[in-house]
């Protein structure tokens, strides 16, 4: 049995040791993209900041893990794959045949379709080799212009304004990471980044960028400002790496469509992690979620299934976020902009930045956002991810929300002495 | 013999001796709000519920964790986080349903209970022994696996 | 250190919050807390003044070891002028508040003037901020509790606030914080009210390090704290029966004052006790008693977690009150029990709810409806005062409305509000008062245990059983047993416990360990913690300096040793049953030892040598 893995992320990386913890004898190869080792975008920021060297982004810490589990990494990229022959064309021409495969290419960062887009000194911040460029082409002062407050832009903000340059965000929505905020909390996200001395430009966007003379960049943007700028970075959207597999009939929407079981629409090859277009728990739709909670759960549901047959079925991944804005740390859950028929606890502390809301159907809860909160903000995914029926907790945490973690011991974990039926 | 923490909140008065120990030991100041192990009071219940990592087998935290920072301490089962690998991208804390690996925003890692390297700080400190460490099968500890396993999307 | 070394002055006047470093030589002199709050309070009030009025100031203060793990370490005082009884007040709570305020960085908080409109203090970390508080005014504790946990949402915050019986003039007013542990006596909670403040809170999570040793430390205290669990009172008998463990054996004794003191044993004790909240009442099943509940650090646990029977006439129409809070302990339960002649354990329990929920210390509130009860039956007072309710001795009915009318500060709630002396006098009968400079007797008859006797009389608040609790010794036997009908020896006693409890006070740590420490267990710590040396004998001096400071600041406030007196119902009318049969209390014979031991002139006069002695300021 030959089990092949396209793509060394977390999801790769997971199903590879999950494989092997369920067949010991079968070969296992995992090709890698990119030419280091196994890494985590996760921990990027945190190298661009200096926190960590290039090796403490790795996934894997020891020396000799993957060769001590007998897996083999392979770099190269796939172009193509058949899966009529069951064999993987790889860029230069090597052909690889696998049993089962398992494609866990990931995403890469897009840039938008603007003149000037190609220009130098633009980069994208998604891969190791970036993070590189970024370090070696800013130093204090430079004039950075960061396109895109989404997720990505926002968790390399703070490594950007502790570089010590200009800083100056344009974001196209009307708050900063509206795909996790709502209106509170991304107003005071950007609030934030404003008392930082970052820039934020909000409900705009970047029309142009064109290279004249002094200042090596100028960027307009839609509302007619024109902005210096040593650098641009585009943090504005991911898109799931699928070019490879067109014409192998496998189906891929967003991203690839896989079953409840994490297989795609043709037999033996499956898909995890930000390429694959996986059930959702709280909408029971199929969407790409792209975050790491996700693509290591995909990863092992994946391997689990491409073992022992399509067995174990898999009740959708949470959704959630978290995200470290120059130090205001901030988390989404499920549906935290709620559901139809549902109901909303908020408490908001504007001037020290703190904000909870949490999202009710009926009395479970559904989904939930939290800004400033550091201690037990797991217990709103175990409440979410259980389901648990909060009974008069419900109207404890209307009042307050802030004692979620009660209202979990007592829900959740049935740490509740039922006495006065007020 | 494996041994976990065996918490039993009937017995518990609420006096936080085990928050100062714990936050004593590992953090060198009595300060609760840095405490691992956490006492939530139920007070129209008349109840106080010690609460702390559990280890569950499914360590949702090390299974999270990006870059290897949680290890299982194969000696007492723990999982443990290495502070020197820890990048503070605060992924655990999210994915572990039960919020009992949290950010310690001073140091920019995430702490969570390491049973004290086996010697628990907490157990000594409590004075009715509703933290107590025992043979980890005479625990409750099943019954929060079991639980646990509601949460599991792999069921692996 | 264990000081954080900083304190907080707020001027209520001005608004003004400024940081102000602590005055260490004090700290060494009075410890903290208790003493070296009083020393602070001396340096800056003029002791005559009114005590209401904005030139009175109130320090919330914590010891040094406070907020640490010694068990017990998570006092705090409330120390100002007394409207009560014009002496020093000092009011000692556990809880949480004290620890909190110390991991904010705090050791204390002046509070001085008056703020124009009602406010509260909010206290997160380093950040001090002066709030309006026009919506919490008129609320009681509980209530404004929640509304400030609605608006600062952090679970974590602990807060100390008064009720409307401070707010309508209560002069024993409560402040109240963790909901049902109090600075109870004397009127601080009124001087609080009276600065319109309404409430402090606070949120601390910056820690408290800097031990001096801390490996001394963590030893010293671990083995103190198996002195308290190996010690049959602070292991088993506080524990299981709180301090209500004390309500039947101080009636066997014939020392439990019984309708306003007019007798010395109570029929209807043993239906009060601690025993009595474990008994599975009628209704449910369930006891009074649902757990102990403990303050911060304390290993001891007495703290009584209650509830009331949901069938019980107080509470059949309230489901607000159908929840556990802080239950009976022994003062309060005999305070509103044996001293009034109700013996309805849920009656009990009810109005130690609305004590707590309101703020009215439970001691003075018991003792002066006593009073009232006895004034009505002489006549003194008619249905016409009380609106037609027959306030009468053993009337649960009657106990529970008058609590209701004193909380709210209404009808003859007013009255009732004045305390025991000043309501007897209103009346003309007040040598019905059982008080020492106006303040209420607590649990003990000085007839059947007449260490107690000398205590009331020359304690510095007035009539306390915590300035020097020689009951320990007069029935329990700690360190040494002596006897309760013996008025010989027991002025050195007296001076020993009171100087002993004024150093723990200043401390950080709760009275009630030393049913089970000496001061050989509790120096050690206190020593591994706070730099200088803190043997057994140099905190011995600091109790005896802080007690003359007190002293010093009464008699600059008109206190003199004619107030050192007991009522002369204790002094001349005999108890008429029990072991104590046929005795009054020999204060006469007690008092000019008492006065020598201390250095005090013949009339309890502080001299000017016993003055100098201990470098107190003129």
């Amino acid at each position: 049995m030959h089990y092949v893995i396209i793509g060394a992320g977390p999801a790769g990386v997971n199903a590879a040791e999950h494989l092997r913890k369920y067949n010991s004898l079968a070969q296992i190869t995992m090709l890698v993209a990119e030419d280091v080792p196994p890494y985590s975008r996760m921990a990027l920021p945190y190298f661009l900041v200096g926190n960590v060297k290039a090796e403490g982004t790795y996934l894997r810490k020891n020396e000799g893990h993957f060769e001590g589990l007998n897996i083999t990494l392979k770099h190269g990229r796939a172009s193509a794959v058949d899966p009529v022959s069951k064999a993987i064309t790889l860029l230069g021409g090597e052909v690889i045949n696998y049993d089962k495969l398992l494609v866990a290419s990931g995403a890469t960062a897009t840039r938008p379709p603007i003149p000037g887009i190609d220009l130098k000194n633009i980069f994208n911040c998604w891969s190791l080799a970036d993070s590189h460029k970024i370090v070696e082409s800013t130093q204090p002062g430079s004039k950075v212009i960061l396109m895109g407050a989404g997720f990505i832009g926002c968790i390399i903000l703070e490594a950007l304004a502790a570089r010590g340059v200009d800083l100056t965000v344009i974001e196209m929505e009307n708050r900063m990471v509206s795909r996790m905020t709502n209106e509170v909390m991304g107003t005071m996200i950007k609030d934030w980044c404003v008392n930082k001395g970052i820039k934020v430009l909000t409900s705009t966007k970047v029309s142009r960028i064109d290279d004249d003379g002094d200042s090596p960049l100028t960027v307009s943007t839609e509302d007619g400002q024109k902005l210096p700028a040593d650098v641009v970075i585009c943090a504005t959207g991911v898109r799931s790496n699928t070019a490879f597999l067109e014409g192998s009939g496998i189906e891929v929407d967003m991203g690839i469509v896989v079953d409840d079981f994490m297989q795609s629409s043709v037999a033996d090859v499956f898909a995890a992690g930000d390429v694959a277009q996986g059930r959702d728990l709280s909408t029971g739709d199929y969407y790409v979620q792209a975050i790491q909670p996700t693509a290591v759960e995909h990863g092992k549901l994946a391997a689990n299934n491409m073992v022992f047959g399509k067995r174990t079925p898999h009740p959708g991944n949470l959704n959630m976020n978290v995200l470290d804005t120059v130090g205001l740390i901030s988390t989404s859950f499920g549906m935290w902009m709620g559901v139809d028929g549902g109901e909303e606890a908020e408490m908001s502390d504007i001037g020290n930045f703190k904000y909870l809301n949490l999202q009710f159907k009926d009395d479970v809860l559904v989904g939930a956002s939290s800004l400033g909160m550091t201690q037990h903000v797991g217990v709103m995914r175990g409440l979410i991810q259980t389901g648990a029926h909060l009974g008069d907790w419900k109207a404890k945490l209307m009042a307050e929300p802030n004692r979620i973690s009660e209202a979990y011991l007592a829900s959740a974990q049935a740490q509740h002495v039922a006495t006065a039926p007020v | 013999m494996q041994k976990s923490l065996h918490i039993d909140p009937a017995k518990c008065t609420g006096c936080l001796q085990c928050e100062s120990a714990c936050s004593l030991v590992n953090e060198g100041t009595v300060n609760p709000a840095k405490s691992r192990i956490k006492v939530f009071s139920f007070h129209d219940e008349g109840r106080f519920v010690p609460y702390t990592c559990t280890q569950c087998d499914e360590a949702w935290c090390m299974q999270a964790c990006p870059v290897d920072a949680i290890v299982l301490n194969p000696v007492n089962g723990s999982k443990d986080v290495l502070s020197d690998v820890c990048v503070g991208c605060k992924v655990c804390t999210i994915a572990c349903p039960f919020g009992t690996i949290n950010y310690n925003t001073s140091t920019g890692k995430v702490v969570k209970c390491d049973l004290c390297g086996g010697d628990p700080e907490c157990v000594s400190a409590c004075p009715t022994q509703a933290i107590t460490y025992v043979d980890a099968n005479a625990t409750g500890l099943d019954k929060m696996r079991a639980w646990a396993m509601k949460t599991d999307n792999a069921g692996a | 250190m264990s000081w954080t070394r900083k304190f907080l002055r707020v001027n209520l006047t001005s608004g003004a919050i400024t940081e102000e470093a602590l005055n260490m030589q004090w700290a060494h002199d009075y410890l903290g807390q208790r003493g070296l709050a009083t020393r602070y309070l001396v340096d800056e009030i003029d002791p005559a003044c009114d005590a209401l009025g904005p030139d009175n100031k109130m320090i919330m203060t914590t010891g040094p070891l406070t907020g640490t793990i010694a068990s017990t370490g998570g006092r705090y005082s409330v120390v100002c002028k007394s409207p009560l009884t014009g002496t020093v007040a000092c009011s000692n709570s556990g809880g949480f508040f004290g620890a909190e305020l110390k991991f904010a960085g705090w050791d204390m908080i002046i509070f001085e003037g008056k703020a124009a409109t009602p406010m509260y203090l909010s206290i997160e970390d380093d950040v001090a901020t002066l709030l309006p508080a026009d919506d919490l005014w008129g609320k009681t504790v509980w209530e404004a509790d929640k509304m400030l946990r609605q608006k600062h949402q952090d679970p974590q915050t602990k807060i100390a606030c008064v009720g409307r019986s401070a707010e309508e003039g209560c002069l024993y007013s409560a402040i109240v914080n963790d909901l049902h542990r109090a600075a109870g006596r004397s009127g601080v909670g009124t001087v609080m009210a009276s600065k319109n403040l309404k409430a402090v809170i606070v949120r601390g999570t910056k820690g408290l390090g800097g031990i001096q040793d801390p490996k001394r430390f963590l030893q010293v205290t671990k083995d103190a704290k198996k002195v308290l669990a190996d010690n049959a009172v602070t292991g088993q008998g506080l524990p299981a029966y709180g301090t209500q463990v004390l309500m039947n054996v101080i009636n066997e004794v014939g020392a439990l004052p019984t309708r306003n003191m007019r007798e010395t044993q109570f029929e209807g004790a043993s239906n009060v006790g601690g025993e009595a909240m474990h008994e599975p009442r009628k209704s449910d099943g369930k006891p009074n008693l649902t757990t102990n509940g403990a303050c911060f650090s304390c290993t001891i646990a007495c703290g009584r977690i209650s509830t009331i029977d949901r069938t019980h006439f107080s509470v059949k129409d309230k489901p607000e009150y159908w929840i556990n809070s802080g239950g009976l302990e022994y003062e309060a339960a005999w305070a509103l029990g044996p001293d009034t002649g109700v013996d309805d354990i849920d009656a009990l329990t009810y109005v130690n709810f609305l004590c707590n929920e309101d703020g009215m210390d439970p001691i003075s509130f018991g003792s002066t409806v006593a009073a009232a009860m006895e004034l009505f039956e002489t006549g003194a007072i008619t249905t016409e005062q009380t609106g037609g309710v027959e306030l009468k001795f053993g009337s649960a009915e009657a106990l529970c409305w008058a609590a209701e009318m004193t909380a709210k500060g209404e009808g003859f709630g007013i009255d009732l509000g004045l305390g025991s002396k000043r309501l007897c006098e209103k009346y003309g009968k007040p040598e019905l008062s059982m008080t020492v400079k106006g303040q209420e007797f607590p649990a003990y008859d000085p007839r059947g245990i007449q260490g107690m006797g000398l205590a009331y009389a020359t304690a510095n608040r007035g009539a306390c059983h915590l300035r020097g609790y020689t009951v320990a010794s007069e029935i329990l036997g700690i360190p040494e047993k002596t006897d309760p009908l013996e008025s010989d020896g027991k002025a050195g006693l007296v001076k020993a416990f009171q100087d002993a409890t004024a150093a723990v006070d200043s401390a950080g740590l709760c009275v009630f360990t030393t049913f089970a420490w000496t001061m050989d267990d509790i120096a050690p710590q206190v020593d591994a913690a706070c730099e200088g040396d803190w043997s057994t004998e140099r905190m011995m001096e600091v109790g005896e300096r802080i007690w003359n400071l007190e002293k010093d600041f009464n008699q600059k406030a008109g206190i003199t040793g004619a107030d050192d007196t007991l009522p002369e119902r204790l002094l001349k009318e005999a108890a008429n049953t029990g072991p104590a049969k046929g005795r009054v209390n020999e204060l006469d014979k007690m008092l000019p030892e008492y006065y020598q031991l201390r250095g005090y002139s013949t009339d309890g006069s502080m001299t000017d040598e016993t003055r100098q002695k201990w470098a107190l300021p003129s």
